[in-house]
């Protein structure tokens, strides 16, 4: 079962306390700091007087404990078989080659009790060797903080040679693909993995990570106006529930909705909206009005 | 009752957040299903749980609440968080703590008498002690011994208890991605709670959150085709308000990365037809008997969802099967329109007929499943036709409304 209190942030919480108070008599202050970082904005009005009170007989008056070893608790059934099913997806091999096996359970799910249906096919190679090493790679220079030196191929089909300082990887469930997001290099530092011919560490005198220019993304937002017919309310809503938004009701079926995305996903924003068909108006910005004008004069010209 | 931070009951937050995620334009007033004051606590939970990301905004109606998240910027799925907030009692924390204290490690092996034992010794130094009795402590390691964290080995006639063996902690990169991407993700996020805090360094793309508040009913149906078995699920159908009870067989989940929904596809053996459900509906999931025609279904299935493009598989028209076809023009600088193409449709067959145009060919179970798809490619598209002509009027007449709607020339209102 997922919803239960073994997985709970209160048991967390408490474990980390008892750590703390075996080690040494526990003070109110470590115990206000554990609460924060671990548990939520009011659980401190709720652990702090159990514990005290000793309704929870765990913690005594002075801070010590009748728990003498350090709190910890074996994987459950259910850890075992999300991992166990977590280890046979292709996409592990960019991790390990050396797994851990569970043989007292069996996978909680298998690849054909799920399908994703509208994935992209062009999704990185994730059985490809020198994919696989490359990732390893990069996710090394990322923790331990080195440039790289990078051949990858650009959208134009030219190889270019880049140097850059890796800060993150990023998938897009949609694209299947990772790409690399990195400070330094001139392009903005973005690398799709699978365009990727040769990575390597890069060995001679880089600038310190703070003086690099960074990769940043710039917010831009649009405003669109949507009327609810044929369920175009929730379809919108649902399918840019991964942006930061607001939705206002403005009449009975008509609704004022804000979203804001990255400026490189405007092309992207352009077609994603116009899906919606007559449901949904882009009113502002007059540049984002304009895009989709574009689109349907162009459109219309095919017509004739 | 008094408020608490932590609840019992999961199904009614679930509706809460999703009205509070997904939709957030609806005032205190409007939550009329439930008392207001049953508002007012979901309302402080939440708030306590995701403070970072709640919202407000004043509206003639009232203070609007609603959830605003990135998870372009959010490492880790914040949603996950109301997982982690069963409630428990006094005495089940106590003993939980106690338990595996008193079996830390997996070489103690004990009797159930003599674990009662050096628990009361353990609690005597409290004023006042809580006693459990043996019957509460059996309980609590049968509990146990279900999740998996217990092991029980019977020696003559007495039952003996050990916590169950270690395993190596999994690689914090590893939890990190696969809890984002995979099947009840929530439980990698369990296991990155047991470690130590780290530096994430991942970030998703086009990464749809919600579908986490299902979680457990993912599970439950997880489970039941791994075991071959019938359900009897609780669904609701939000228009009509109305909650139905359904014996089907489940055979596949279907996850949307481009919306973010999720499906279930089972078949119902009263309709003789393998329907979607929406995950989003289900309120509860109990298994069955084992379905012995569970393989032939599953293959069925993989036979129509060579015409399926979402999960669709009757159409309005009463028609089998749809035809659709659709041409594009590019220009010699947008070879990518091609591979857009082909990447991105899911059944059908691209033709590229010259050097600047391709055609788009297909035979599926409900053709009105496409129409978003074909929007995308408006301002290049030549010719289109389906073999539902209800449905190609529609798309023409809705082309003409979209003219109208930016003042264009060809355009008109209804």
């Amino acid at each position: 079962m997922i919803f239960s209190e073994l997985y709970g942030a209160y048991y967390n919480t408490v474990a980390d306390i008892l750590g703390v108070a075996i080690d040494h008599p526990l003070k109110k202050g470590e115990l206000h700091e554990i609460v924060a970082t671990h548990a939520f904005g009011e659980s401190i009005l709720n652990i702090e007087p159990a514990l005290s009170e000793e309704r929870w007989q765990l913690l005594f008056s002075d801070g010590t404990t009748p728990i003498k070893n350090t709190p910890t608790m074996p994987l459950t059934r259910l850890e075992k078989q999300w991992l166990k099913a977590v280890f046979a997806d292709p996409r592990i091999r960019l991790f390990t080659d050396e797994l851990p096996d569970f043989p007292d359970v069996e996978p909680l799910f298998s690849a054909d009790d799920l399908c994703v249906f509208d994935r992209y096919a062009d999704g990185d190679p994730y059985g490809d060797e020198r994919y696989i090493q490359n990732f390893r790679l990069i996710l090394d220079a990322i923790k331990n903080g080195y440039p790289l030196a990078i051949d990858a191929e650009n959208r134009k089909g030219t190889v270019t040679h880049m140097v850059v300082m890796p800060s993150r990887l990023e998938y897009s469930e949609k694209d299947d693909k990772f790409r690399l997001y990195g400070d330094g290099c001139r392009r903005g530092g973005v690398v799709n993995l699978g365009r990727i011919f040769s990575c390597k560490p890069y060995t001679k005198p880089f600038p310190r990570r703070a003086d690099l220019k960074k990769a940043s993304r710039e917010a831009r937002t649009v405003e669109l106006l949507l009327v609810d017919k044929r369920n175009a309310l929730e379809r919108v809503l649902l399918h840019f529930a991964h942006f930061e938004k607001e939705a206002v009701k403005l009449e009975d079926n008509k609704y004022s909705v804000t979203l804001t995305y990255d400026k490189d996903d405007e092309t992207e924003m352009v077609i994603r909206i116009l899906s919606f068909g007559p449901m949904v108006k882009v009113t502002a910005p007059e540049s984002f009005v304009s895009l989709i004008k574009e689109r349907l004069k162009s459109q219309k010209s095919c017509e004739s | 009752m008094a408020y608490h931070e932590l609840i019992k009951n999961f199904n009614r937050i679930r509706e809460y957040m999703r009205e509070f995620y997904v939709y957030g334009f609806k005032s205190r007033d409007e939550y009329r299903q439930k008392s207001a004051r049953s508002y007012d606590d979901e309302r402080r939970r939440l708030e306590s749980w995701l403070g970072d990301y709640m919202r407000f905004r004043q509206t003639p109606d009232g203070k609007n609440v609603f959830l605003s998240i990135d998870s372009r910027v959010s490492l880790h799925n914040p949603l996950y968080a109301a997982w982690k907030t069963k409630s428990f009692t006094d005495g089940d924390i106590t003993l939980h703590f106690l338990l595996f204290d008193i079996l830390s490690s997996p070489e103690i092996l004990l009797s159930l008498n003599e674990i009662t034992e050096k628990i009361d010794a353990r609690l005597l130094p409290f004023p006042e002690p809580r006693m459990f009795d043996a019957s509460t402590v059996r309980k609590k390691l049968n509990e146990y011994i279900a999740e998996g964290l217990i092991v029980a080995e019977k020696r003559g006639k007495t039952m003996l208890y050990r916590r169950a063996a270690e395993s190596a902690v999994c690689d914090a990169d590893i939890l990190d991605f696969f809890s984002e991407v995979s099947p009840c993700g929530v439980v990698g996020s369990f296991l990155l709670d047991k470690g130590k805090a780290h530096p994430g360094h991942f970030a998703f793309k086009h990464h749809y959150i919600a579908s986490a508040m299902d979680s457990e009913i993912v599970c439950a149906l997880l489970a039941a085709m791994s075991e071959k078995r019938y359900i009897t699920a609780e669904i609701l159908n939000r228009r009509k308000e109305r909650v139905s009870e359904n014996h089907i067989v489940p055979l596949r989940l279907m996850n949307s990365v481009q919306n973010g929904r999720q499906y279930l596809m089972a078949y119902s053996e009263r309709f003789r037809r393998i329907p979607a459900s929406r995950m989003d509906s289900f309120l509860s999931v109990t298994a069955g008997a084992v379905c012995d025609t569970f393989d032939d279904l599953r293959h069925t299935l993989d036979a129509m969802q060579k015409h399926m493009w979402g999960v669709s598989t009757q159409s309005f028209s009463g028609k089998r099967m749809e035809h659709v076809e659709f041409t594009v023009r590019y220009a010699d600088d947008e070879p990518h329109i091609l591979r857009r193409l082909e990447r991105e449709k899911r059944v059908g067959t691209v033709e590229r007929l010259d050097k600047n145009t391709a055609r788009f060919t297909a035979d599926i179970f409900d053709a009105t499943e496409m129409i978003p798809w074909i929007r995308t490619f408006l301002c290049r598209i030549t010719t289109i036709s389906f073999s539902n002509k209800a449905l190609e009027a529609q798309f023409k007449d809705d082309l003409r409304r979209m003219y109208a709607l930016y003042g264009m020339e060809g355009g008109e209102t209804e």
